[in-house]
C-alpha cells in the first residue's frame, strides 16, 4: 500500500502545522479543550494588561505574556502535527480513488456509463478485463482476476468470484482477466475509505471514553488551581503582598496540566494513523482504545497460526530401507500430485540429495489420481507403480500386510497430530511421509509475549482434538477450541465476555460475521464478505489475521502514552512550584530566599525560565506523543513500576534541570 | 528527639497493628446484616425491636439514591433537634449552672458542627452547655456521627465489592448496628475505664474552690444593665477585681470522653478539650485516648481487605496510611523539640523544645503525636495548643488536616476519603498499564472519574474559598488574634478544620466574638456541610456505579493495587492531586512564618 510512515520532520506536514495551530486559536474551538481554553485567556488577560498599561515591568510582561501565546499554538501545533500525518495518509488512501467511469447496468439489460461517484447502494455494475472497479461492492455474477495492490501493496493477483467468502471487491482495485458484475454495496462518501479519511482527518473525531474521562480530571485540576490561584491573591493582600496578575496567571499556566491538555488529542489521533500504517482500518478511535483492553485473543488456526496447508517435514522408512530410497520413492509418487502437500514432498525429498524431476522428463510415465474411493494416488512407470495414501489404502494395494515398525511409526505420526501418508512401491511397503501443519514463525515468542502481558490466546480449528492439542502446543497457545462449527466462535466469544473478558477476533466468511459483531475487536479481512466486513469494527487491508497482535499492540501503547504524559504532566508542578512561589515573595520577604532551592538568578527569570519550560515541553514532547511510548511485553506491574519511574520521578527531576538550564541562559542574554 | 520518645512512637504504633486485625474481623461481622457476633445473645432481641420500632425490614436493602437520602434524613432530624434543645436548655432539666439558652447562630454552628462530626467549637463547654445539652444534643451526635461516617464506607466498600448490582445495603440497618455491636459496648467498657483513671462522672453542680493565693485582675465595669461603661472618649472603664475562689467543673464527662475519642468526634466537654486534667488525667488515658482515635480508622482497612477478599489492598491501604501519619509525627515532633530559636537565642534552655502552650504533664513528645494523630483522623481533640506550635510544627496538623483527612481519617470518613484518592491514583497511572484503568474489576470510567473530581474539588474549594473570602474581609481580620502569617494561618486553619470535619481550633481565632458578628459561625458551618456532604454525595455515587459494573476478568495485565509500589503511587497521588493545591497557600502562611522565625521575626 502506499501508505507510509511519515518523518516527523516533514516539512510538508510541519509548514501547514503552523498555519494551522494559529487557526486553531480560535476560542470557541478551543473551548473543547478545557486546559488549553484557560490558558488562552489566561495570555489574553496578560495580552490586555500590556496594552492597558498595567504593571511596572514592560520586558517581562511581554514575554511572560509572549510565551503563554506560545504554549497554546504549540499545543495546536501538536494537534495539527497528528492531523496533518493524518491528511497526508488519507491523501495517499485517496489517490487509490481516481475519478473513474462505471458501466451501470440498467433495468431492461442496457448498460450507460456514469461516474463513479454517482454510483448507489444496490447498482450492478458490469467490469471488464483491465478496468477499475469503481467501487466497493460484492461479485454477483462470474470470476475475475483482480489486481488489489493499490489497496495491499501485494502484487500477485486474487481471483474473486461469486458466492461464498471471495465475494468482495474493493473500490479502486483493477480486474486484470475476464468480466464480473458487480453489486455496489456502498454508498458514494460511506465506503470504509471514506469513513477511515474523515477520521484520520479529524473530521468526525469523537473524544473516546479514556479520553472524556481523563479531560473531566483535567478540567477539575484546572479549576482546583483556579481557586487556589484566587485564595492566593487574597492572602498576599492580607499579607500585603500584591502579587501582579500576570505573574498569577503564568502560574496558574505552570500548574494546570498544559502538558498532557495540550498533547491529548495529538495522541488519540496518532494512534488511528499509526494503525493506518500498519494498513488497517478502524471504525472508530473508541475501537482502537477497546483493543488495548483486550485480554482474550481468539484465533483460526488455519492462516493465522498456522500456513494455509499442512507441509511433509519427515521420511520415516520402514525396515531395510534407507531414507533416500523412501525419499526417492515418495518423490515419484508425488511428481504429478499439484496439491500443496505433493508439491512439499518433491520440495523436502531434495534435501535427501534426489534430484529434482518433472513430469515432462518421463514420458512413458502414467499419473494415478487421487480418488476418494482408492485413498491414494502415485504414478506407475517401466513395469513398477510407486502409491502414496492413507495407511489402509496402501496397505490393501500391498497385499494386506504391513512391517509392523511402520504401522508403529503410522500410530505414532497420529497420534502427535500430525498426518501419515504411507508410501509403497508395488507390494512393498517402503516407509511413512510425516505430514504436519507448519505453525507459522515466531508465533510462540509473541503468545509468550501476551501470556506476560496478561492476554489469553484461543486458537479454534476444525481439526479433531488431538490434532488441535498437537498445533496448540506447538503454537504456544493457552487454549484451544477443536472441531469448531462456525457457530461455535460466536458461543465462545460470548462465554469469554460473560467471564468478563474483552475478546478480538479475526473473521471473513459470513458465518464469521455474528462473532466479529460480537467481538470487542473485531477485526474483518479485506477478502472477506461484506458482511464480515460491516460486522467488524476495522479491516485489514492486508487480509493477515496475525495483524490482530499488533493492533492490540498499538491500543496498549496509545493508553499507556496516555497515561505516561499525564503522570509526567502532574509531577511536573512540584519543581515549578518551587521555582515561582519564592519568586513571587522574595521581594517583600526576602527571608524566603532559601526556598529558592534552584538559585535561581531572579525572581523574573526564576518565573519566565518556569513559564518557558512549560511551554517548550510540550513541542519537546510531540515526537512521543506521535510515535507512542515504545510498548514492553512485561507484567503489568513490571510496566507500572517502569513507567511510574521514567515519567513519574523522571517527570519531578526532569523540570528542575530543564528550569535552571532556561534560567541560565536567559540571565546570560539578560531576557530577565 | 529522645529515646523514650521512639519507644513510646514504636509502643504506639505496635499497638495499633495488634487491634486493627481483631476490631477488623469484628467489624465484619458487625457491618452484615447476617454477621455474628459473640454480643448477639443479649443485643440481638434489642436490634430485632428497634427495627420493629423505627418499621425497618431488615433485608430490604437499598440503593445508593435511597441510602444517601436517608442518612441525609437522618442528619436534617437530628440536627433540627440539637439547634432547638439548645437555643432552649434554659428552660430544660439537668441544668445545675443555670446555662443560658445558647445564642441562634451558636446554636446552628454546633448543631451543623455536631451532625458533620466536626465538632469544631465556637463556645467553650463548661461555661456554655448545661448537662443535657452535652449528653443529649452533643453525645448523641458523637454516635449517631460516627456510625455515619462507618455505615457510609461501608456501603461504598459494598460498591466495590458487589458487581451487577442495584443496592448497597440498608441505612438504618447500618446505623442500628454500628450502634448497638460497636460504639456502645466499647464506650461503656471505656467510660468505665476513663473514670477508674479520674475522670468526673456525676451531676453535681461546679465545685467552688479557694485559691491559694488571690488574684486581682482588671474588668471592664458595668452598669446595672450589664453593658459596659465608656468613658468620654469612649473607652470602657476598667475597674480591679480580686478573683479568690475558683469554680471546678464537673458533670457527665467521662461518658462523652469515651465516644468523643472513639468515635473521632474531638468536641471536648471543657474548652481546654483534652489537656483538662478532668478529660486527660494520666499518661494511660493519654495513650488509650490516642490509640482509640485511631482504633475504628485503622481496623477499617483490614475490613476493606477482607471484604474485597485482598487482604494486601487492605493492609497497603494501612501502610500508606502509617507512613503519613509517621512522617508527619516527626516532622511535627523534630519541630517542637528543636523550639524557637529566638527563644534560645535569649539564653533560655533549649533542650525543652518548645513548651508553650504545652500541658508539662504530656511534654513534648506526647502533644506533637496527639496533634498527629488528631489531625490525621479528623478527630480534632487536642491536649496542646496547637496555635502556639512552632510554625512548622503547626504546618504539621494543618497540612494533615488539607490532605483530605485521610491518614486513618475520620471514623468511615478516613477509608472513603482515602478510596477516592485510590480511584484517582488508579485511574492515573492505571492508564499506563495500556488498559482502561480497573479497580477489582471495575472498570474506572468518566462518570466515577467525575465523581472522585466533584469531591475533591469542592474540598478545594471550601477550605480556599472560605479562607480567601475571610482574609480579605473586616469579620475575617477581626477574628485572627496575630500579626502576619499567623493570623492567616488561624483563618486558614479553621476552614481546613470545619472542611475537613476535624474541628481542632488553631487556637488564636475567636470565631464567635463579643459583638455577636455571626460571619465565621455561619460560613464554618456551611464548611463543615460541604466537607460531610459534599464528599459524600459523590462518593456514595461512585459507590452505587461501581455496584453496577460488570466484572471485567482479572490477570497479569491487571493493574496491582497492592505492595510498595502502590503505596508509592498513593502518596504520589495524594501529595500532587490533593495537598499540592494548597502549597500557594500555605507558603504565605507556616512556611513564610517558619522562614521569618529563622530570621527573627515572631508574631
Amino acid at each position: 500500500m502506499a501508505v507510509k510512515s511519515h518523518s516527523i520532520f516533514d516539512p510538508t506536514i510541519i509548514v501547514p502545522a503552523i498555519g494551522d495551530s494559529f487557526r486553531k486559536l480560535n476560542p470557541i474551538s478551543l473551548a473543547k479543550n478545557p486546559v488549553m481554553f484557560v490558558t488562552e485567556v489566561g495570555a489574553a488577560i496578560t495580552t490586555f494588561l500590556i496594552i492597558a498599561g498595567h504593571g511596572g515591568n514592560f520586558g517581562f510582561q511581554l514575554q511572560i505574556c509572549l510565551w503563554l501565546w506560545f504554549t497554546v499554538l504549540f499545543a495546536n501545533f501538536a494537534e495539527a502535527m497528528a492531523e496533518g500525518r493524518g491528511k497526508a495518509q488519507a491523501k495517499a488512501l485517496r489517490a487509490t480513488r481516481t475519478q473513474t467511469f462505471a458501466n451501470r447496468l440498467k433495468a431492461d439489460g442496457t448498460v450507460e456509463k456514469v461516474a463513479a461517484n454517482h454510483l448507489r447502494k444496490g447498482d450492478i455494475v458490469v467490469v471488464s478485463a483491465n478496468e477499475l472497479i469503481p467501487g466497493d461492492g460484492e461479485v454477483i455474477e462470474g470470476a475475475a482476476t483482480v489486481d488489489e495492490s493499490a489497496i495491499t501493496g501485494e502484487s500477485a493477483p486474487v481471483i474473486r468470484e461469486s458466492g461464498g467468502d471471495r465475494s468482495a471487491v474493493t473500490g479502486g482495485t483493477k480486474v486484470l482477466s475476464d468480466q464480473v458484475k458487480i453489486e455496489i454495496t456502498s454508498n458514494p462518501g460511506e465506503t470504509f475509505l471514506d469513513r477511515m479519511i474523515s477520521l484520520v482527518e479529524g473530521a468526525t473525531r469523537q473524544k473516546t471514553p479514556n479520553e472524556i474521562a481523563l479531560t473531566i480530571l483535567l478540567s477539575a485540576l484546572t479549576l482546583i488551581f483556579l481557586i487556589a490561584m484566587m485564595s492566593l491573591k487574597a492572602f498576599g493582600i492580607a499579607s500585603s503582598v500584591d502579587f501582579p496578575i500576570s505573574v498569577l496567571v503564568a502560574l496558574l499556566v505552570c500548574l494546570i496540566p498544559t502538558t498532557i491538555g495540550g498533547l491529548l488529542s495529538a495522541i488519540g489521533i496518532a494512534g488511528i494513523d499509526r494503525l493506518v500504517q500498519k494498513n488497517v482500518l478502524a471504525m472508530s478511535g473508541r475501537s482502537v482504545e477497546a483493543a488495548g483492553d483486550v485480554d482474550v485473543l481468539l484465533l483460526d488456526k488455519t492462516g493465522t497460526i498456522t500456513m494455509g496447508n499442512r507441509q511433509a517435514t519427515d521420511f520415516l522408512p520402514a525396515p531395510g530401507v534407507t531414507k533416500q530410497q523412501l525419499a526417492d520413492a515418495a518423490q515419484l509418487a508425488s511428481l504429478a500430485d499439484e496439491t500443496p502437500e505433493g508439491r512439499s514432498i518433491v520440495v523436502l525429498a531434495k534435501n535427501y540429495g534426489i534430484r529434482a524431476r518433472e513430469l515432462g522428463d518421463m514420458p512413458e510415465m502414467t499419473f494415478v489420481p487421487f480418488t476418494a474411493q482408492t485413498r491414494m494416488s502415485g504414478v506407475d512407470m517401466n513395469g513398477s507403480s510407486y502409491r502414496k495414501g492413507a495407511a489402509d489404502a496402501i496397505r490393501k494395494f500391498a497385499g494386506g500386510k504391513m512391517p509392523e515398525a511402520v504401522e508403529k511409526d503410522v500410530k505414532a505420526v497420529s497420534s502427535s497430530g500430525a498426518t501419515p501418508l504411507v508410501v509403497a512401491s508395488k507390494q512393498t511397503i517402503l516407509g511413512t511421509i510425516l505430514l504436519k501443519d507448519i505453525v507459522k514463525g515466531g508465533l510462540a515468542d509473541r503468545f509468550e509475549r501476551f501470556r506476560a502481558i496478561g492476554i489469553r490466546t484461543v486458537m479454534i480449528t476444525g481439526d479433531n482434538p488431538l490434532t488441535a492439542a498437537a498445533i496448540a502446543k506447538e503454537a504456544g497457545v493457552d487454549d484451544y477450541l477443536a472441531e469448531a462449527k462456525p457457530e461455535d466462535k460466536l458461543a465462545l466469544c460470548r462465554k469469554e465476555q460473560q467471564a468478563g473478558h474483552l475478546v478480538a477476533m479475526t473473521g471473513d466468511g459470513t458465518n464469521d460475521a455474528p462473532a466479529l459483531a460480537q467481538a470487542d475487536v473485531g477485526v474483518a479481512m479485506n477478502t472477506g464478505t461484506q458482511a464480515a466486513k460491516e460486522a467488524g469494527n476495522m479491516v485489514d487491508l492486508d487480509s493477515n489475521p496475525t495483524k490482530l497482535i499488533e493492533i492490540v499492540e498499538i491500543g496498549k501503547q496509545l493508553l499507556i502514552t496516555r497515561g505516561a504524559l499525564t503522570t509526567f504532566s502532574i509531577a511536573n508542578d512540584v519543581a515549578k512550584y518551587f521555582a515561582i512561589i519564592p519568586a513571587m515573595l522574595v521581594g517583600v520577604f526576602p527571608q524566603i530566599a532559601p526556598l529558592n532551592v534552584m538559585f535561581l538568578k531572579s525572581p523574573e527569570s526564576a518565573i519566565l525560565s518556569a513559564v518557558i519550560f512549560n511551554a517548550l515541553i510540550i513541542i519537546a514532547l510531540i515526537p512521543l506523543a506521535l510515535k507512542g511510548v515504545r510498548f514492553r511485553p512485561l507484567g503489568a506491574a513490571r510496566i507500572l513500576q517502569r513507567n511510574l519511574l521514567i515519567y513519574g520521578a523522571g517527570g519531578i527531576v526532569l523540570p528542575f534541570i530543564g528550569i535552571k538550564l532556561i534560567d541560565m541562559i536567559i540571565s546570560a542574554v539578560h531576557l530577565a | 528527639m529522645n529515646q523514650s520518645g521512639w519507644l513510646q512512637l514504636i509502643l504506639y504504633v505496635v499497638l495499633l497493628v495488634l487491634i486493627t486485625k481483631p476490631l477488623g474481623l469484628y467489624l465484619y461481622q458487625v457491618l452484615d446484616v447476617n454477621g455474628r457476633t459473640f454480643l448477639d445473645p443479649v443485643i440481638r432481641p434489642i436490634e430485632n425491636i428497634t427495627y420493629r420500632f423505627i418499621r425497618i425490614d431488615a433485608r430490604k436493602e437499598q440503593g445508593w439514591i435511597l441510602y444517601t437520602a436517608s442518612m441525609l434524613l437522618f442528619s436534617a432530624v437530628t440536627a433540627i433537634f440539637t439547634y432547638v434543645l439548645l437555643r432552649y436548655q434554659n428552660l430544660l432539666p439537668l441544668n445545675p449552672q443555670n446555662m443560658p439558652a445558647v445564642v441562634d447562630h451558636l446554636a446552628f454552628n454546633t448543631a451543623f458542627s455536631f451532625t458533620t462530626n466536626t465538632n469544631w467549637q465556637s463556645y467553650s463547654g463548661e461555661s456554655t452547655m448545661s448537662y443535657l445539652s452535652q449528653m443529649l444534643a452533643l453525645v448523641c451526635h458523637n454516635f449517631f456521627s460516627a456510625a455515619i461516617g462507618i455505615a457510609i464506607a461501608a456501603a461504598v466498600v459494598r460498591g466495590i465489592v458487589r458487581h451487577s448490582s442495584q443496592t448497597i445495603g440498608n441505612f438504618w440497618v447500618d446505623l442500628v448496628r454500628i450502634n448497638l455491636y460497636l460504639l456502645l459496648p466499647i464506650c461503656i467498657i471505656y467510660a468505665v475505664f476513663l473514670v477508674a483513671q479520674g475522670i468526673p462522672q456525676n451531676f453535681k453542680p461546679y465545685d467552688t474552690a479557694k485559691v491559694v493565693e488571690a488574684q486581682t485582675v482588671q474588668v471592664p465595669k458595668k452598669d446595672d444593665a450589664g453593658n459596659p461603661v465608656k468613658d468620654a472618649k469612649g473607652n470602657v472603664i476598667m475597674v480591679d477585681q480580686k478573683v479568690d475562689t475558683q469554680s471546678i467543673v464537673q458533670g457527665p464527662i467521662a461518658s462523652q470522653i469515651a465516644i468523643k475519642m472513639l468515635g473521632t468526634n474531638g468536641g471536648g466537654y471543657t474548652n481546654a478539650n483534652a489537656a483538662h486534667p478532668f478529660e486527660n488525667p494520666t499518661p494511660l488515658s493519654n495513650l488509650i485516648q490516642m490509640l482509640s482515635i485511631f482504633a475504628i480508622p485503622s481496623a477499617l482497612t483490614y475490613y476493606f481487605g477482607r471484604m474485597t477478599k485482598n487482604q494486601k489492598h487492605g493492609w497497603t491501604v494501612w501502610g500508606t496510611m502509617a507512613i503519613l501519619f509517621v512522617a508527619g509525627t516527626l516532622v511535627c515532633w523534630a519541630a517542637e523539640s528543636g523550639g524557637n530559636p529566638m527563644v534560645q537565642h535569649l539564653g533560655v534552655d533549649a533542650s525543652g523544645g518548645n513548651m508553650e502552650g504545652k500541658e508539662v504533664r504530656f511534654g513534648i513528645f506526647n502533644s506533637a503525636l496527639f496533634a498527629t494523630i488528631t489531625t490525621d483522623a479528623s478527630c480534632g481533640a487536642v491536649n496542646a495548643m496547637h496555635d502556639s506550635f512552632t510554625p512548622l510544627g503547626g504546618f504539621v496538623p494543618l497540612f494533615n488536616i488539607q490532605l483530605g483527612e485521610i491518614v486513618f481519617g475520620g471514623v468511615g470518613s478516613g477509608l472513603y476519603g482515602m478510596i477516592l484518592f485510590i480511584v484517582l491514583a488508579v485511574f492515573i497511572a492505571g492508564l499506563m498499564v495500556g488498559r482502561t484503568p480497573e479497580y477489582f474489576g471495575k472498570k474506572i470510567e468518566s462518570y466515577d472519574v467525575k465523581m472522585a473530581s466533584i469531591a475533591i474539588l469542592l474540598m478545594a474549594f471550601s477550605i480556599l474559598g472560605f479562607s480567601g473570602w475571610a482574609a480579605l474581609t473586616p469579620w475575617g481580620q477581626a477574628g485572627v488574634n496575630n500579626n502576619g502569617p499567623h493570623g492567616l494561618s488561624e483563618i486558614f486553619y479553621a476552614y481546613s478544620s470545619c472542611t475537613g470535619n476535624n474541628g481542632s481550633a488553631f487556637a488564636g481565632l475567636t470565631a464567635n466574638p463579643s459583638n455577636n458578628d455571626p460571619h465565621y459561625d455561619i460560613t464554618l458551618a456551611f464548611a463543615t456541610l460541604i466537607g460531610r456532604y459534599g464528599i459524600i454525595i459523590p462518593v456514595m455515587a461512585l459507590a452505587g456505579s461501581l455496584g453496577r459494573k460488570k466484572l471485567v476478568a482479572t490477570g497479569a495485565g491487571t493493574f496491582p493495587v497492592t505492595g510498595p509500589l502502590f503505596i508509592i503511587l498513593l502518596i504520589g497521588t495524594i501529595l500532587l492531586v490533593g495537598a499540592l493545591t494548597f502549597l500557594p497557600a500555605l507558603t504565605l502562611t507556616p512556611i513564610l512564618e517558619h522562614f521569618l522565625m529563622l530570621n527573627g521575626k515572631l508574631f
